[in-house]
């Protein structure tokens, strides 16, 4: 053997290695993996390192001795400082670095530091700053680091043997690439290293183990940035360039990444390391990876990405695509890795268990058949950096992108069945409804306000005059627009309980389309009968138009003019409130007249927006019955004032009712005690007037139980206003008589709308039927006591 | 110690997944659900439209010193699962026995989305090794 000559740092390095080597501790190190992992780690050329090896005499030997092994790493510094392997220049070349060897371990680094501290630190310091310019781009992050670093780094530097020259040269072979490093760098370091692998996996293995313990005391060599000592330990695998780095690269036809790769990689390599060391203010990345610890490896770094992303156009140049299985499976089983290995990849990054690729996922799988041929093992799960959520292209590591969208998804999806009662939930809850009538509205009878306010009213105003004009059907609409308007807004609150029903309304008359907005609310509000009492003013905002919320009285009063007799004064002063609402309130007073359409006021609860046309059909029919009574009788003013005042107190009652009763359950109660109350007092006009009205009280009777139910979920009150309304607007007997037939025909139209609304509101028509039956006792009470004043 | 004992079988009726928990038993358990096989044949033949044959409870067949029950399962392809578990384990509800079948039905689909797997190889996935061995923690 040549003589060889070394300097003590030389002397000092080279006996570490060889006590590292000499596992057998023979003295003379055979080519067992250690060696071959060292020769590995200092990244040259395989081709350079069989020079080596027989250029030191191992060849000769056939094992490594001590000579051999110093002679050997000579000329590993020789090669990676760029100069010809030449014997002669064992001695000859001063100053040459240190062979560096690729070491993924910051406390291998930090003992380097502390190593070459004070042995080499002149010389090995000024490197950081130079050792680090002449790096590749890869090395540039190193760059960036080098000035953040702390100690650390230089000490970082000092494991590099530190000749900027000799930083330049292993460019391709970047020292920099730790085993530990991210698998993406891996391949960086493959291309770089071109080493061949002595053995095949086994010698990985082999390495790889011992490349862990060589960490360990291996401080000195350590040049490239260690990515995470704690990698390495925990992932055994990989050398750092694992031999399959020929097959990496006819893994891919095309291998545009080759240098770029690699250069990568020790520059995130770098990155990490010095991260993790520095812990400086390193982009997210690095910290992710140094913070990730164990998942460092798997940091796919941005060209890395760049590349997987290329491969994915070959192959799906919809980059928002997806492979699908069968060319994935033939993309990845290019790589030559086992089947069994692929398919694990596969169930790892296929996230969505699909059978198809995104991106991300793609990216993920290619990243871990990297890190496989790398000779890093495959993980039991996913790693977070490769979770397919980064939606994101240009950071390979943003976690919290998916998890907001994620948040995103999630919160539509509550606010829709979060009906508050608040406004704003309702006008949410509005355009949610209207998407999902169905679902929402049988669901969820949700408490929500019912009282209309101020932005449902306008709505409902809105709808309102729409659906006025709209609505074709009777007669009676046109008359007492705004009455029924009114009425149809109380009820339409009532009947807001059911959602569905709002919606089913919308293809109702006029009215109910009017009342739908309100019956939405109502639905919403699902008809409780707490959120119905809270609503307790009765839809003032939606008559507005009509001119007249509350001040329905005041129409009452223009309407009921001439009709108006004193009768009025109480109840039907109160005028019509637009929609009565449902009959709550008893206070109303329930003047029993208006039974019938107070009960039908009351039934907007069930939230049938049941057409305005049937409540006041209703009404109409028991008024006109009413009428018809005294149209035999040519009834006096009384009579016919009567039906009037029954009207009106029906009206006023539905009147109050909607005002008071904002709620279903008011409504109801009202309507239905009013319908007693005016079944009662039909009947006692009938009997005052001849045969034929009884029989039509009777029939009305009938019918408001009938259409009471309807009414109940419809607007009641609505109905009673618009019949009311009508009635009272046309004085004349004969009038009503006609209005009568066309009422009824509107009201048979309507019956037969809301008895589709019905259907759908049944079950909480049931509860609100309930509690008007109470209501309605009540009433009747009241009713008793009123009757005598109501008969004036 | 409960035993356990999951078998999947291909269509034609070759064993796919072979899994128990004590791996002493593994033959008498294999027996056993060779035996069943037959059983479930009957049924899955029988039963002309409902193919995803939730379960079946064999107390029959009953070891001298052992009992077991044997649950068939039947997916829409005819492969079939089966659960062996020893009547000491009465802790086991029919619920849970379907739940476990759901489990593994879609791991088993989770299997079948890689393309990577040939139906009819022996699964040898990871994930569903996995997804197993916690059942089987589990119920044991």
């Amino acid at each position: 053997m040549e003589s060889l000559t070394l300097s003590d740092v030389e002397q000092k390095y080279y006996s570490e290695l060889f006590v590292y080597c000499d596992t057998d501790n023979t003295k003379k190190v055979a080519s067992n993996g250690r060696v071959l992992d060292l020769f590995r780690a200092a990244q040259l050329p395989s081709e350079v390192v069989l020079q080596i090896t027989e250029l030191c005499g191992a060849t000769r030997l056939g094992h490594f001795g001590r000579s051999q092994f110093y002679i050997a790493l000579k000329l590993i510094a020789i090669a990676q400082s760029g100069l010809p392997l030449r014997v002669e220049s064992l001695n000859s070349v001063k100053d040459l670095p240190l062979p560096r060897f690729v070491v993924g371990k910051n406390e291998a680094e930090a003992r380097h530091a502390a190593l070459y501290q004070d042995a080499d630190s002149q010389g090995l310091y000024p490197a950081p700053g130079t050792a680090l310019i002449p790096r590749p781009p890869g090395r540039g992050h190193q760059n960036k680091k080098g000035p953040p670093s702390s100690t650390s780094l230089p000490a970082h530097e000092v494991i590099q043997p530190l000749a900027p020259s000799i930083e330049a040269q292993p460019e391709p072979t970047s020292p920099v690439i730790s085993p530990h490093q991210s698998p993406p760098t891996s391949p960086h370091s493959w291309r770089k290293h071109k080493r061949q692998h002595s053995g095949g996996n086994a010698d990985r293995q082999q390495v790889v183990a011992a490349a862990g313990a060589v960490w360990t005391q291996f401080r000195e060599p350590q040049t490239g940035p260690v990515t995470g000592d704690g990698m390495w330990s925990s992932h055994s695998p990989p050398p750092p360039l694992p031999p399959s780095q020929e097959s990496w690269v006819s893994f891919t036809a095309d291998t545009p990444p080759s240098s770029t790769l690699p250069a990568m990689h020790p520059s995130s390599v770098q990155e990490s390391t010095t991260i993790r060391t520095v812990a400086s203010a390193a982009t997210t990345n690095e910290i992710q990876r140094q913070s990730s610890g164990y998942d460092d490896p798997w940091k796919i770094t941005d060209e890395q990405r760049q590349y997987y992303i290329n491969q994915f156009k070959t192959i799906q140049p919809d980059l928002t695509g997806l492979i699908p299985g069968s060319a994935a499976k033939e993309f990845f089983t290019k790589s030559k890795l086992p089947i069994l290995e692929l398919s694990h990849i596969w169930e790892l990054s296929d996230f969505d268990k699909d059978g198809a690729l995104t991106l991300d996922e793609f990216c993920a799988a290619f990243h871990l058949v990297v890190a496989r041929k790398n000779g890093y093992d495959l993980p039991e799960k996913l790693p977070e950096s490769l979770m397919p959520k980064l939606i994101d292209l240009d950071d390979s590591a943003e976690v919290p992108e998916p998890a907001a969208e994620v948040g995103y998804s999630a919160s539509p999806v509550e606010v829709t069945p979060n009906k508050s009662p608040s406004m704003p939930s309702l006008n949410q809850a509005w355009p949610e409804m209207n998407q999902s009538n169905e679902d929402t509205a049988i669901v969820h009878p949700v408490p929500i306000r019912m009282t209309p306010s101020k932005i449902h009213m306008q709505e409902m105003e809105l709808k309102r005059t729409g659906s006025d004009h709209n609505h074709p059907t009777s007669p009676l609409l046109a008359k007492p627009p705004e009455l029924s308007e009114e009425t149809k807004l109380p009820p339409s609150m009532k009947f807001v309980a059911a959602n569905t029903v709002g919606d089913g309304y919308s293809s109702s008359d006029s009215f109910t389309s009017d009342q739908e907005p309100i019956t939405r609310q109502r639905s919403q509000s699902g008809a409780s009968p707490e959120a119905l009492k809270v609503v307790a003013p009765p839809p003032p905002p939606p008559r507005p138009q009509q001119s007249h919320s509350r001040s329905s009285s005041l129409d009452m009063n223009r309407t009921f003019a001439a009709p108006a007799a004193p009768g009025q004064p109480q109840p039907s002063a109160i005028a019509f409130p637009p929609a009565v609402p449902p009959r709550p309130l008893p206070t109303q007073s329930s003047v029993p007249l208006t039974g019938h359409r107070v009960e039908a006021e009351g039934v907007p609860a069930g939230g049938a927006v049941l057409t305005t046309t049937s409540p006041q059909q209703i009404p109409q029919q028991p008024n006109f019955a009413d009428f018809s009574q005294f149209q035999a009788f040519a009834a006096s003013e009384q009579p016919s004032s009567l039906p009037d005042i029954d009207k009106h107190s029906e009206a006023g009652q539905a009147d109050k009712i909607s005002e008071g009763a904002g709620p279903l359950r008011a409504v109801k109660s009202d309507g239905p005690a009013d319908e007693r109350t005016s079944a009662t007092v039909n009947s006692a006009k009938g009997s005052s007037g001849p045969l034929a009205p009884p029989p039509k009280p009777v029939r009305r009777r009938l019918k408001s139980e009938d259409e009471l139910r309807p009414e109940d979920e419809q607007i009641g009150p609505q109905k009673a206003g618009a019949i009311a309304a009508p009635l009272t607007s046309q004085p004349s007997i004969p009038r009503s008589i006609g209005k009568d037939k066309k009422a009824i025909q509107a009201s048979i139209r309507r019956n037969k709308e809301t008895n589709t609304v019905l259907a759908r509101l049944n079950s909480e028509l049931q509860q609100q039927l309930k509690d008007l039956l109470e209501e309605r006792i009540s009433l009747e009470v009241q009713l008793e006591q009123l009757r005598p004043f109501s008969h004036l | 110690m409960f035993h356990i004992c999951l078998l999947m079988f291909s269509p034609q009726n070759y064993p796919l997944y072979i899994r128990s928990v004590p791996s002493q038993n593994e033959l008498k358990f294999h027996y056993t659900v060779h035996t069943s096989l037959d059983v479930v044949e009957e049924k899955v033949s029988a039963v002309g439209k409902s193919l995803a044959d939730q379960r079946e409870l064999y107390l029959g067949l009953l070891y001298p010193t052992e009992d077991y029950k044997v649950y068939g399962y039947v997916t829409n392809s005819k492969v079939k699962f089966v659960i062996v578990v020893d009547s000491s384990n009465t802790s086991l509800r029919d619920n849970e026995i379907r739940s476990m079948f759901r489990k593994l039905h879609n791991s088993f689909t989770d299997v079948m989305c890689n393309p990577f797997y040939n139906p009819g190889d022996p699964i040898q996935s990871k994930a569903f090794n996995g997804i197993v061995s916690g059942m089987m923690v589990q119920t044991g």
